[in-house]
């Protein structure tokens, strides 16, 4: 199997507190190579890379970088999305642990390419033992110049703030992280207007992922490993959170097109005990799930779309036998009616009445209506949410319909072949 | 018991306290979520005392709906007081699935408490709470924001407890 | 040139400007797209998701309301999809909702019954999970019932930004939202000041009036009393709106003979009231100028302004004018002097007042509004609570005859009927004060700058050698932001009337629940046809004033007046008080 240190490539290899440490290591070159290039060549390099958004929605992050460079309007900003929050993913803690300074480094780079005046990083509550870390290096660059005022001689005025999360799963949507940070409650807003029109504080706003923007200094410092790495249509190396049963959970970094079988009992070593895999859950609590099926599949955008699944944010959530399908799904729902942000009627209602038909088919008290009321719900549900909580929340759900009918199968059927 | 927050009284030093964290956000109204959360860690029962929503309102300004649906909206923000350590469980899949239930026994078990209630002392509540990014080390708790884990005997959680006896 | 632009809906095309969105676009072609957040005349929330319609080329259904149309665009509202998601939404909503339709104060005009009998919504197959809530009722004015509510948001977007009260606010999460007031404390704990706006905008039974109309039935059932009302002018031209009659209809007559049907001894005007306090209100006005009193005096006719006054600028309350409002002046009238005229013992008046407005109700209840222990009005029910009652009585009433208030307190001028728009109280009290000051009528009579919706209106008048400068205003968002300037030393105004509720008393929060910006400008033009149409326009005027000053009150201002005429105001006790 090929290791790769791309992304994580800083990892270990400096004092997270000490900018001189990062600077002995190469730290801001790729900063100041951005600076020579104009903000479009920047996206370009985005672009020719591939990279899409690694939170988890998947978007070109070129396109949204030029698009944000085309607005007009004045005072725009760039959000360090850092509220992670789908089951399973823990893959920004690490790079937010180990590479610091990369992450700030990137802010910068992100700022000069939209041409912003403010960087803001939204991280979530849970962790802000990381938070001591990351003030220091915004105070570390701000002491280098490479934030502040006159940026390198550039004349150019750029900040960056640290906002923090304070426990609330939809935040990690983007118009719920920019009420967040504007002091309301962070429930999701009606699109249009778009975030790169009128976002934070209704400035031109670029959202970006924590891993998204930790790619950007080494893609500038070197690209051709990555650009080595990975298949055709999926790029380069992606963070991987693995998790669940499995001997070695973490987080690791992976070429794309490396397959699921290499990642699960290759990284991580192993189902716990031997179980058998009952099912794996891919991009968090909003991703889609599989069974064993799967293992032989790369693990890259392409073949991942062929099988209805998405990558989403990296992560993998490996559940075996022992643990029933429907008791997974019972499990997932709970997350969502807890993570609901409750304004729209059909996340706020939608999630408790699949969560109590789940109970029922758990129980063996459901009748054959149930299970087409739950259907007509599990569908209705994504169409009219508001926003992507919503819209994604019945993803396991449905994939389950597909992957293991006969969990939802009809009362009468199982009569009869019972 | 838990006190009962009605009861508590805002004291001079305490509003010395929340004056200096405003003064550190800029009296920024816009700044409230980062504000509670640092009123909160000025509590030893890691909540928002209604007195302490009521002075921030007033000297901030800020509406109190708007703080209320703060203290209410985020899960990191408490209206109710709890133990100095609260033990949070993560309750996420990972966690499930690698038996945190039998963690939960333990910990009702060797403090005997269940949720919503406190140790005699004062110490600890047990609070479930959604997945917070530790599922390497399932199944985990945090107690003030260090996570322990992987928590998978009764040895390790009455060792976990130790520390903060 | 306005950019035109076409679109499909259901196949029919239509032309619409751009920046129409979809559910208005609809309403061209009068299809009707079920919505229960949306409101005219609020920005767009897109939260209840009722009104979401497919659109050709979009993978997921879109939110009518929120939706800009474009050119070119397909809609369709009749589809399996929209239905199933329709119907399914309004099933979640009934699954977690109170069933007590017939119990509830808005059968029979509640949106959501509405859209449950069009869509069909039988008994749906889901499990009952509304929990039951306590109701909050210990204020006289507002009741919030939040197993009824459907987290549509209204009531806070109308608080918060035409009020700027922000009383009411979500709290909580998921299942667990909720539409509350902060640590769910009851309304006379909160910044509400019970303008009843949420009542008017609550599609529902969550958020309604306190109903008062047992008690003025149980009155007029009882032979020991001679039970007698007023009516305030916004009444008469919002009335016809719940008989199907156009916006800004004027229906007095028909209303004083409704009101003689339901069983009233005596059907008087409040606009002899207001006439009354128009007089006062002039006299205080040029004795603040003349002996340098605390100026700028503001008007305080409205309630909720005098409740806000009270609980958000309690430092400022020496610039209320110590006049009582029309209701209040009426009624300390109608329970001594007309009472001692008729013959009646002051106990045995019951004295109903029939009013735009919830805050009234509070108003009702002032200590400061009594006599000898006996409350100067005894009842006040609503323009809503009158139509229950008419239709209760099971008249037709727009096929009623007209007839007449009764007199003496039936008499009034223009003056008096202007007072339920915003400017009408300056408008008229500049009519009294000018003539008063400078012995000659006022040369424009109808004076437009004080007219018209805009939020802040400014002018200054010359009188007398005084230039006097004046500000009329509506909503208590505006009103806060002269409030501050006062505060600040900003503001040199000399007279000031403020308004609650939006375009006035005619859109007040007892107006029928059909109230919004539109129908309250018509009946701000039908308030100034009233008058226009009236022989005499000026308040001082008023023949049976002038007997009741002569007679009884002695002159404007006298001790008598003073003592019956004028109130006065003071600081709410907050929970918590820092500045001790």
């Amino acid at each position: 199997m090929q290791k790769i240190n791309y992304i994580t490539e800083n990892f270990g290899k400096y004092d997270v507190f000490s900018i001189d440490s990062y600077m002995n290591i190469g730290g801001f070159q790729s900063l100041q190579k951005a600076i020579d290039m104009e903000g479009e060549d920047i996206a370009a390099v985005l672009s020719d890379a591939g990279i899409k958004g690694r939170g988890g929605a998947e978007y070109p992050m070129g396109r949204k970088w030029s698009q944000a460079r085309a607005v007009k309007r004045p005072h725009h900003c760039v959000i360090c999305n850092a509220d992670e929050g789908e089951t399973c993913t823990f893959k920004d803690r690490e790079l937010i642990t180990n590479d610091p300074f990369n992450l700030i480094e990137a802010m910068v780079i992100a700022g000069w390419a939209v041409n912003a005046e403010d960087g803001y990083i939204y991280m979530r509550a849970e962790y802000s033992h990381l938070r001591p870390r990351l003030i220091n290096a915004i105070k570390q660059a701000k002491e280098r110049g490479f934030l502040g005022k006159n940026i390198l001689g550039t004349g150019w005025d750029y900040d960056v703030h640290l906002y923090s999360g304070a426990g609330a799963y939809v935040c990690g949507e983007g118009t719920a992280l920019i009420r967040s940070i504007e002091g309301k409650a962070g429930r999701p807003r009606m699109k249009p207007p778009f975030m790169k029109q009128s976002g934070l504080f209704a400035r031109p706003t670029c959202i970006n992922n924590v891993e998204s923007l930790s790619i950007v200094p080494h893609l500038l410092h070197d690209a051709v490993p990555y650009m080595q790495a990975g298949t055709k249509e999926s790029i380069g190396t992606k963070m991987v959170s693995v998790g669940g049963n499995v001997n070695k959970p973490g987080v690791y970094e992976v070429p794309f097109g490396i397959t699921v079988r290499d990642i699960v009992y290759g990284l991580a070593g192993g189902i716990q005990e031997d179980h058998k895999i009952r099912l794996i859950q891919f991009g968090g609590a909003s991703g889609k799930i599989s069974d064993d099926r799967i293992l032989d599949i790369s693990y890259s955008y392409e073949d991942f779309a062929k099988n209805n699944l998405i990558i989403g944010s990296g992560s993998i959530l490996v559940i075996d036998e022992r643990t029933s399908v429907i008791d997974f799904l019972r499990y997932t729902q709970d997350f969502f009616l807890h993570e609901s942000c409750g304004q729209c009627t059909p996340c706020r209602e939608g999630n408790r009445h699949i969560r109590i038909f789940l109970e029922k088919i758990k129980n063996g008290t459901y009748t054959d209506e149930d299970i087409q009321t739950m259907k007509t719900f599990a569908r209705v549900m994504p169409m009219s949410s508001l926003c992507g909580l919503g819209e994604t929340a019945q993803n396991a759900l449905k994939s389950a319909f597909d992957v293991f009918p006969e969990v939802f199968a009809s009362k009468t059927q199982t009569e009869a072949v019972g | 018991m838990i006190e009962d927050s009605s009861k508590f009284e805002i004291t001079d030093e305490l509003k010395s306290k929340i004056e200096k964290i405003l003064d550190n956000h800029y009296h920024d109204f816009t700044q409230i979520v980062g504000i509670l959360l640092d009123v909160q860690d000025e509590i030893p029962q890691h909540y928002i005392p209604k007195a302490a929503a009521f002075y921030i309102a007033e000297k901030l300004p800020l509406k109190l709906s708007v703080i209320y649906d703060c203290i209410t909206f985020y899960d990191a923000l408490n209206e109710e007081p709890r133990g100095r350590y609260p033990i949070e469980i993560c309750d996420s899949v990972a966690c499930k699935v690698n038996d945190n239930d039998f963690l939960l026994g333990s910990l009702k078990e060797l403090l005997g408490i269940d949720f919503g209630t406190v140790t005699y002392d004062g110490r600890f509540t047990i609070e479930k709470v959604s997945c917070f990014g530790a599922c390497d080390r399932a199944p985990a708790v945090r107690i003030n924001k260090t996570v322990y884990g992987p928590l998978k005997t009764k040895e390790q959680v009455r060792k976990l407890l130790e520390q903060f006896v | 040139m306005e950019e035109k632009i076409t679109l499909k809906i259901n196949g029919m095309p239509v032309e619409v400007k751009k920046g129409t969105k979809i559910l208005e676009a609809a309403k061209v072609l009068h299809i009707d797209i079920p919505h229960l957040c949306y409101h005219p005349d609020q920005r767009v929330k897109a939260r209840c998701r009722i009104c979401s319609v497919e659109v050709v080329g979009k993978k997921r259904l879109l939110a009518a309301c929120a939706t800009e149309c474009w050119d070119g665009m397909e809609v369709f509202t009749d589809t399996k999809v929209v239905r199933d998601t329709q119907r399914g939404i309004l099933q979640l909503i009934m699954a977690d909702h109170e069933e007590n339709c017939l119990t509830c104060p808005r059968n029979g005009n509640c949106v959501l019954q509405h859209l449950c009998s069009r869509f069909n919504v039988l008994r749906p197959n889901l499990t009952h999970v509304a929990e039951s809530i306590p109701v909050k009722t210990t204020n006289p004015s507002l009741v919030h019932d939040p197993e009824k509510c459907v987290k549509c948001g209204r009531c806070i977007r109308v608080c918060k930004d035409v009020q700027g009260i922000e009383a009411i606010g979500f709290a909580g999460r998921s299942t667990g939202l909720k539409v509350t007031t902060p640590y769910e404390e009851e309304f006379n704990k909160t910044d509400c000041v019970l303008c009843g706006q949420c009542t008017v905008v609550c599609p529902v039974g969550a958020l309604v009036e306190k109903d008062d109309t047992d008690r003025v039935l149980d009155a007029i059932f009882d032979p020991d009393k001679t039970v007698i009302v007023q009516t305030a002018p916004s009444v008469r031209v919002a009335l016809g709106d719940a008989f199907g009659l156009p916006d800004g209809s004027i229906v007095t007559k028909k209303m004083v003979s409704a009101l003689r049907m339901i069983g009233f001894d005596k059907v008087f005007d409040t606009n002899y009231g207001a006439d009354l306090t128009i007089t006062e209100e002039a006299g205080e006005l040029i004795d603040r100028l003349k002996n340098n009193k605390t100026m700028p005096m503001t008007t305080s006719c409205c309630p909720a302004w005098v409740n806000f006054m009270e609980k958000h600028y309690p430092d400022k309350i020496a610039h209320l004018s110590t006049t009582k409002s029309p209701m209040a002046i009426f009624s300390a009238i109608a329970k001594t002097q007309y009472a001692k005229q008729e013959n009646i013992a002051s106990k045995n008046v019951f004295s109903v007042a029939i009013m735009p407005c919830i805050a009234k109700k509070y108003e009702a209840k002032r200590q400061e509004l009594t006599q000898n222990g006996l409350f100067d009005t005894d009842a006040v029910i609503t323009t809503r609570g009158l139509i229950k009652l008419i239709k209760y009585i099971g008249i037709d009433f727009n096929n009623l005859p007209e007839s007449e208030f009764d007199n003496p307190m039936g008499e009034s001028t223009g003056a008096g009927a202007i007072f339920g728009a915003t400017g009408g109280v300056m408008e008229a009290a500049l009519r009294t004060a000018y003539e008063w000051m400078t012995d000659k009528p006022m040369p424009t009579l109808e004076y437009t700058p004080v007219r018209g919706f805009e939020g802040i209106k400014e002018a200054q008048v010359e009188i007398g050698g005084h230039n006097l400068k004046i500000a009329v205003v509506h909503t208590l968002k505006n009103a806060a932001l002269i409030m501050d300037k006062l505060r600040d030393g900003k503001c040199d105004y000399d007279f000031i009337e403020v308004m609650a509720c939006p375009g006035g008393c005619v859109g007040g929060g007892g107006q029928p629940v059909t109230t919004t910006f539109a129908a309250t400008k018509e009946r701000i033009k039908a308030l100034y046809t009233i008058d226009r149409s009236s022989k005499l326009r000026k308040s001082h005027e008023n023949p049976y004033l002038k007997k009741l000053y002569a007679e009884f009150l002695e002159a404007p201002g006298s001790e008598t007046a003073h003592k019956l005429l004028h109130t006065h105001y003071h600081a709410r006790e907050k929970e918590f008080d820092f500045s001790k």
